[in-house]
């Protein structure tokens, strides 16, 4: 590109005189398969090395390579880690998308794009930065096949400089995510240089943002939600895993592999502790994951909406059997194929009744990285204690992004595999009968095959507590009476809520799972904005605890706010609780695919509360404003 | 006076054959399932098998229903319908040791259990795995299943149209390692099939025609009594020899085929169709295309190869049951997870 196209659209942009310090977020448009996952990475562990407290969401299509993906990551001083409607900092890489980019931002917001795009024509309300990505990657990069993919790289380096994000921070982020791979590393880091380089020379800086060092991330580690369960289930002693891949869950399997062939290899024989088994389908996956919970395995499985939706019969059976088995379901948005890559909290309905007849399963819900390594090891705990399916309910918001956590702590608590009869325990209680409730907690002994106690037939048609097949009326009814008891244990165990009580408030906010990050700022801002204090009560399991009607009934409203369209989590509240404390409830609904924000939150609980809020600006809204109605 | 107490008879583990017996049948008199069922409890018995190290599992249907009715002492599971093999993989992975014995009927694995059936064939899990092929739903009350022969008819005159799935074809082309055919009126040919089927280690899988007395023993059914015996058409006469005892059998070269199992029990497979040779897997797949096209059942062990390495095997799985494994063993120490937080920060 020639010198004076740079001036020319240097004078139709703005400039800023103010600085804005570690509070922004950076959305970058790139092509899918292009490897600018590693670009963003970079860029984000970077940001957190300097210890800014840093969060890191990708929005990417259900494709190989090719289409359109978005890396937005948000740096906050404050600790602020949900997702954010507003974008600062726009890298339009893209050609097919850059135009809608650039029009979707908000006044002032800056852009860094490459050159032959030429979008600086098409705002002035905007800083611009041209950046003639294909002339630098062909000084760093001889090899045409490479430079797709280093040329993304670059612009980890004109932010570097931009951003004032130092160059030895980069590096030793690249090293860390490319560790491995020497050549890459070297080829990727004289990318950065150019990309530095040429912002240094030829770039003035007219935006505000600047990353400065800051100690909000000392001690935390990055992590994806999935590797974290995965994590939890190796800790928790998993022996076996049956799965079959699907989107957002694979990396959760495919993780826990590498590490249990890493740390679970018996030294002295070379052999594994564990089994893994990649299914013919869902419905394979729970079979396999049942019929070695009922022989005595810690088994598990991981899948998303459509494969729940197969799991259904076996989930009924293992419910009615009493069979232990942790499903992990990352949740995406549906129904049907839906939105693959894209998150939501759509299951839980569904998934609390998973099979015919009256079934209810037992479903934990992690709110961040760390808990979903603690209530995976919980999970295959209630699994065994309670002989039950148990569901950790998380999403792609939190499997498959990048989150700070603190460094997840040892199991302080042995292995708890339940009532299981050994000879001491067949004195004990006498008679074995697989499903008598002996100790008044609904929950019976069961015997495993192969431990030379005494057997049982395990079916899923009608049975007496003697595991015998039955068709009486009442041994049906007594059998699913005591289910409904066990289901009252499991109340008592389950993972406890976080509740969070402001004396001054009169409104509670209730919500579960990868929500909470946008509650937390929400509540910042009800309170700052509008003088609206909250007090807050987070959901971490089905069966709810009692102390869920006394959180409601000491408010006046409680909003309950979750990512579905159907208020799925409300209605299942609806079940339990009193009449006069459901008109209590409200919703606060937010189903785009995208994670949910605090504005969204925040806005939404103002209208309601009938303040008056300025118009609600979704990325949707300012792009159909800006664009036109149907776009172009 | 002295009265000799006959000794009571027991086999090499010392049990008696009551304790290979189930609770009793509650399917039709004449089933052919109940047949089979003996057939189990005998193979078991005079092989030594101990019940307390048998699972046995199997998915909905008439034929799922037989597990209760031997091995009285066995655990079992009756799981969903057609997803018994899952079960059955996922039992195992847990514990290695086991011996598995899996019922299943013509639907449950031809129809509803065709996607579990084809992925268990290959991966010649260690499992018997019995089809009591009726070639109807008995349970129902006899609509024609995927095993039904073209042409055949139901009671009602209902003429079935379509090609039969043949389960040990398909069996042979998915990679089992132990085919065979059988007839549930055939005592001797079907006794000896499970027993080399228990001495087997892979997946050993029995289609055994059993006739449903009640939905399908008229005439025009190709799934009656006499159909069956007038077309059955065994391929070798079977001795089956177990490990644990000494006999030689005498034979004339180039008649009997040997096939030595896993455990060192010894197939002796005297031909009866030409120069038929059980270990050929191409021969196996022509010879049952013709039999099917003459109409009739070619029966016996069809295809056998013993030297395969099971599922578990391949998974390089440690010995001892990974649902015994102590804690010690499979929570890694404090150390690992230090190390992966350290990798991640």
């Amino acid at each position: 590109m020639a010198v004076s196209d740079v001036a020319v659209q240097e004078t139709s942009s703005i400039t800023h005189s103010q600085r804005l310090v570690n509070d922004f977020s950076i959305r970058v448009a790139t092509v899918n398969g292009s490897g600018s996952q590693t670009a963003n990475l970079v860029l984000l562990r970077s940001i957190f090395q300097t210890g800014v407290p840093v969060s890191g969401k990708n929005v990417f299509p259900s494709n190989i390579a090719g289409l359109p993906t978005w890396f937005t990551i948000r740096a906050n001083k404050d600790g602020y880690i949900a997702a954010k409607q507003r974008v600062d900092l726009m890298v339009a890489m893209n050609s097919e998308t850059a135009r809608e980019d650039v029009l979707s931002l908000e006044a002032g917001a800056t852009v860094v794009y490459d050159a032959p795009l030429q979008l600086s024509s098409l705002r002035d309300d905007l800083v611009f930065y041209p950046v003639p990505f294909d002339t630098l990657v062909a000084d760093v990069c001889r090899d045409a096949k490479l430079r797709r993919l280093v040329r993304n790289m670059i612009y980890d380096g004109v932010l570097a400089n931009l951003l004032q994000i130092e160059m030895c921070e980069m590096k030793v982020a690249l090293e860390k995510q490319l560790g491995r791979k020497p050549k890459a590393v070297i080829l990727n880091e004289g990318a950065l240089d150019v990309g530095f380089q040429y912002a240094a020379d030829n770039l003035v800086k007219r935006d505000q943002l600047v990353v400065e060092k800051m100690d909000g991330t000392q001690g935390l580690v990055l992590i994806e939600g999935n590797a974290a369960a995965a994590i939890g289930a190796m800790m928790a002693g998993v022996t076996v895993v049956t799965w079959y891949p699907i989107t957002p869950s694979s990396s959760l399997c495919e993780t826990l592999i590498d590490y249990l062939k890493k740390y679970r290899i018996e030294k002295e024989t070379g052999k594994a502790t564990f089994a893994v088994v990649q299914a013919e389908d869902e419905i394979a996956a729970l079979g396999m994951a049942i019929g070695a919970g009922w022989s005595g395995a810690r088994s598990m499985t991981s899948t998303s909406g459509p494969g729940i939706s197969l799991m259904s019969e076996f989930a009924g059976l293992a419910y009615y059997a009493e069979i232990p088995a942790v499903i992990f379901d990352v949740q995406r948005v549906g129904p049907s194929t839906g939105l693959p890559t894209r998150t939501a909290q759509g299951d839980v309905l569904t998934t609390a009744f998973l099979s015919h007849g009256d079934t209810r399963h037992l479903l934990l819900f992690p709110a961040s990285v760390e808990e979903c390594y603690t209530m995976a090891m919980e999970a295959f705990d209630l699994a065994e204690r309670l002989q039950t399916p148990v569901f950790v309910m998380s999403d792609l918001d939190l499997g498959m992004n990048t989150w700070m956590s603190r460094p997840f702590d040892y199991p302080s608590k042995p292995i708890d595999r339940g009532k299981v009869v050994d000879s001491e325990t067949l004195e004990r209680i006498g008679k074995f009968g697989r499903y008598r409730d002996v100790d008044g907690d609904g929950i019976p002994y069961r015997t495993i095959p192969g431990d030379d106690m005494p057997a049982f037939f395990c079916r899923g048609s009608g049975h007496n507590e003697w595991a015998q097949y039955s068709e009486r009326p009442d041994d049906y009814q007594k059998n699913v009476d005591r289910l409904a008891r066990k289901f009252e244990t499991a109340r008592k165990w389950v993972p406890a809520p976080v509740v969070e009580i402001n004396r001054k408030a009169s409104i509670g906010i209730i919500a579960y799972g990868s929500t909470h990050w946008a509650i937390i700022e929400s509540r910042d801002q009800l309170s700052a904005e509008a003088d609206l204090q909250t007090s807050y009560y987070r959901v971490c399991a089905y069966p709810f605890r009692t102390d869920l009607a006394s959180f409601i009934e000491r408010h006046e409203r409680v909003y309950v706010v979750e990512q579905n369209r159907d208020a799925q989590m409300l209605s299942l509240m609806k079940l339990d609780l009193p009449a006069e404390l459901i008109g209590r409830l409200r919703s606060v609904l937010h189903y785009t695919g995208n994670s949910i924000d605090a504005r969204t939150v925040s806005n939404d609980i103002l209208v309601q509360e009938g303040c008056t809020v300025e118009k609600a600006d979704t990325d949707f809204e300012r792009t159909r404003r800006n664009v036109g109605v149907g776009g172009e | 006076m002295t009265t000799v107490r006959p000794e009571k008879r027991v086999n090499r583990i010392g049990l008696d054959s009551k304790e290979y017996r189930g609770s009793k049948t509650t399917l039709c008199a004449g089933c052919g399932h109940n047949s089979i069922s003996e057939r189990i409890i005998e193979a078991c018995y005079e092989m030594g098998i101990n019940p307390d190290r048998v699972i046995k599992l199997s998915g909905i249907g008439c034929s799922s229903k037989s597990p209760a009715y031997f091995l009285g002492s066995a655990h079992g599971f009756n799981a969903v319908h057609g997803r018994m093999p899952s079960v059955g993989t996922g039992a195992l992975l847990a514990n290695r040791h086991l011996i598995a014995l899996g019922v299943s009927g013509d639907g449950d694995t031809g129809a509803i259990g065709i996607g579990q059936f084809v992925h268990l064939m290959r991966r010649n899990l260690p499992i018997v795995y019995i089809i009591e092929d009726n070639g109807c739903y008995g349970l129902t009350k006899g609509q024609f299943s995927p095993t039904a022969d073209r042409g055949s008819k139901l009671k009602t005159g209902v003429v079935n149209d379509l090609p039969p799935i043949d389960t040990c074809a398909l069996a042979i082309e998915l990679g089992a390692t132990f085919v065979a055919r059988s007839f549930s009126g055939d005592k001797k040919q079907l006794s000896a099939v499970i027993k080399a089927a228990l001495s087997h280690r892979g997946t050993a899988m029995i289609d055994v025609l059993s006739p449903c007395v009640t939905f399908n023993d008229h005439e025009g059914s190709t799934k009656s009594y006499a159909y069956a015996k007038d077309h059955d058409g065994p391929l070798e006469e079977i001795s089956f020899v177990p490990f644990f005892e000494d006999i030689e059998v005498e034979y004339e070269e180039g008649t009997t085929q040997e096939v030595v199992m896993h455990d060192g029990s010894k197939l002796y497979l005297k031909k009866l169709e030409a120069d038929y040779n059980a270990l050929d897997k191409l021969q196996a797949i022509r010879v049952l295309h013709e039999t099917k096209d003459r109409g009739e059942y070619a029966t016996g062990i069809i295809y056998v190869q013993p030297d395969e390495d099971d599922f578990l095997t391949l998974l390089n799985i440690v010995d001892e049951p990974l649902a015994k494994l102590p804690e010690s063993v499979v929570r890694p120490p404090k150390a690992v997870l230090e190390t992966i937080m350290d990798d991640l920060r």
